[in-house]
């Protein structure tokens, strides 16, 4: 069957529908529910709220429901309702040393004020397949689930800590907060084009809703030698932030902020070589920043090393803004790549028709191969 | 199919605070023939890279009495084509056509249709690289004042270096062009054949890039000039001698295909409306 044929391309695509309707489903014993999907891929529902830059975890279960469990067109779906959305308020900025931590490690020390505090991690598993999850039941479910809370009511409420790196910053090992920018509007990407160079804002907004997979395999690029940063975590924790608007009813600041509820969100502070600090009047370790929407380490990390990247001066493909900013947005990067599917036998034609005027060229007869070099 | 007629999504599927600035920043491309109009692009529900430029010019454009045209390869019934408009039904459920002269609106990838368009009609272009200087410049910085300084002497080089290597400039679909004396644009990978219906035309062309987030426009009577050399003029696809199979063109961009029946290569009108409406003529 032809790829783009004459008459055909409407039943073509409402049979490709109801085929991935089918295939989604049919060995289905019961339907997917979407609250277990929320509540059991927990860190999957992360992944798409941070990518599709949408804090909505039944909405991700949703997505991720109808792509049958990808990622990047599940967050894809997230970003598309975005565009529905009107964007009614700004919050006020949230507040993550206030967090509601539910982990909370340093690499830099072994003692922090508040201690560490590991929580729920992968880290420390030992990677072997659990077979004994293939008949897992609702009663050994019940029966650990009681006796784990149980546990939790003696145990102590969870303070909130201070940061790590204001022991730096008290010492003046480390770089302050620049407070030119404390107060300043950010630039806004999603309401904004962004143009070159970029203002540390945009950097950021760019990085929060990356895609992990990019984000790490630039920042392991900067780690191995191709780039400067190579750095220490000085703190990374995980928790809930309540999130507030300003009171609406009021052009004054007269009104009470207004909450609105708590999102869970990874920090990660790092500390950066003193060497590469070349803004400083006396040798003191520079700061990298990562946050990120639900529980995402590898991205937080990432996160950091890239944008302290982008604040250093060299040759590496993660020292240049555009290269990195431009390439690790989930879903333009799918997209395009995905684009090559269409079909191009306009722009096709146009090519033949070049090389065969070139081989007609008169003493041109021994080429045989032109590479094309504008195939879009 | 996923059916988008709900009352928890907006007319045109944007909310209005988008289209307008959409509108806006179109307003200031038809202001400036051929420049960049850098625009905030919104996601939308088909995949950057697959016409989503065009798609939010289109749906920021269209009313209610509008009648839209969507097109892909020339094609009407092209799966992406398919495609668009049916999400433009599902969410602003205006009327649509294949009639190219019922439109008032079409949306393009890869071709001008071949029958001219009036002065009450619009051609919405999908955009896949909006920078005609990023084949030789990758970094935006670098090319934006390029163009602000109307340095194009990078472009001349490379069709320079192009028909010293190869007797020919090389360059087939997306060919570069200068729009009314002043900036240099991509008219997005159409053929060659189509780059002389840019220039005056009487329609409003706008080419939409959603991932590159850009908009640019060449208003009607707009002098679109693709860049040439005295002794190396510009060139269209030659089709000389060859004929559409269905409508017998012989003055339409040709595809060719493969008769699986015969093995013998045949070609048929890219334009499969005007091919129709000629066999209609022609009562073939």
């Amino acid at each position: 069957m032809g790829y783009v044929t004459v008459t055909g391309g409407k039943e073509a695509i409402v049979s490709a529908n109801r085929l991935i309707r089918f295939y989604r489903l049919k060995d289905a014993a019961v339907p997917l529910d979407v609250k277990e999907i929320q509540s059991q891929m927990r860190l999957m529902i992360d992944r798409v709220m941070g990518e599709g830059g949408l804090y909505a975890p039944e909405y991700a279960a949703i997505a991720l429901k109808q792509a049958e469990g990808d990622i990047a067109e599940a967050a894809f779906l997230l970003r598309a309702y975005r565009s529905t959305l009107p964007r009614s308020h700004y919050s006020l900025t949230v507040e993550p040393a206030q967090m509601r931590l539910i982990r909370r490690i340093s690499s830099a020390f072994k003692d922090i004020p508040g201690g560490q505090m590991l929580g729920p991690t992968y880290d420390y598993t030992h990677r072997l397949i659990d077979f004994a999850l293939t008949n897992e039941n609702e009663d050994d479910i019940a029966a650990f689930i009681k006796d784990f809370r149980q546990e939790m009511d003696d145990a102590e409420q969870m303070p909130t800590f201070s940061k790590v790196i204001d022991v730096l910053r008290s010492e003046d090992l480390m770089d302050g907060m620049p407070e030119s920018h404390a107060e300043a509007t950010p630039f806004d990407v999603t309401m904004e084009s962004l143009s070159f160079p970029a203002p540390r804002s945009a950097r950021l907004q760019l990085l929060a809703r990356g895609e992990t997979g990019a984000m790490v395999a630039l920042a392991y690029s900067s780690m191995r030698g191709y780039g400067a940063v190579h750095p220490t975590i000085g703190e990374l924790r995980v928790g809930f932030v309540s999130v507030y608007i300003p009171y609406p009813f009021s052009d004054q600041a007269e009104g009470m902020p207004i909450y609105i509820g708590e999102i869970l969100l990874t920090e990660v502070e790092i500390i950066n070589s003193f060497a590469e600090n070349k803004t400083a009047d006396k040798a003191r370790f520079s700061m990298g920043y990562g946050l990120c929407f639900g529980h995402n380490e590898p991205k937080a990390i990432a996160m950091a090393i890239l944008e302290s990247s982008l604040e250093t001066q060299g040759t590496a493909p993660v020292q240049d803004q555009e290269f990195v900013l431009m390439h690790i947005d989930s879903v333009e990067a799918n997209g395009f790549v995905s684009h090559l599917k269409l079909p191009h036998y306009v722009t096709f034609q146009s090519s033949l028709d070049r090389i065969r005027q070139t081989r007609n060229q008169p003493g041109k007869e021994e080429i045989d191969v032109i590479a094309d070099r504008r195939e879009v | 199919m996923l059916s988008l007629i709900d009352e928890r999504y907006n007319f045109a599927f944007l909310d209005e605070g988008s289209k307008r600035e959409i509108r806006r920043k179109t307003l200031k491309a038809v202001a400036i023939p051929g420049y960049q109009v850098p625009f905030a692009s919104r996601e939308l529900p088909i995949a950057r890279g697959w016409g989503t430029g065009g798609l939010q010019l289109t749906l920021s454009l269209i009313g209610p009495k509008d009648v839209l045209k969507v097109i892909d390869q020339g094609s009407d019934d092209s799966v992406n084509a398919v495609s668009i408009r049916h999400l433009v039904e599902n969410t602003a459920g205006i009327a649509t056509t294949e009639e190219t002269g019922e439109a008032t609106i079409i949306q393009t990838r890869h071709r001008i249709p071949e029958q001219p368009l009036r002065e009450n009609q619009i051609l919405v272009f999908q955009v896949p690289l909006p920078e005609p200087l990023r084949v030789i410049e990758p970094r935006e910085e670098i090319t934006r004042r390029q163009h602000a300084e109307m340095d194009y002497s990078s472009m001349w080089l490379s069709l320079y270096e192009d028909i010293v290597h190869w007797g020919v400039v090389t360059v087939s679909h997306s060919y570069p062009c200068i729009a009314h004396g002043r900036y240099l644009f991509s008219p997005s990978p159409i053929p060659r054949w189509d780059i002389p219906k840019l220039n005056h035309a009487e329609c409003l062309y706008l080419f939409g890039a959603g991932r590159e987030k850009r908009i640019y426009a060449i208003p009607p009577y707009t002098d679109v000039l693709p860049l040439s050399f005295e002794d190396y003029p510009f060139e269209v696809e030659s089709f000389v001698g060859r004929a559409c199979c269905k409508c017998g063109s012989s003055d339409t961009f040709l595809n060719e295909i493969f008769d699986e029946a015969s093995g013998q290569k045949i070609y048929q009108c890219s334009d499969t409306a005007f091919c129709k409406k000629r066999q209609r003529e022609r009562e073939i």
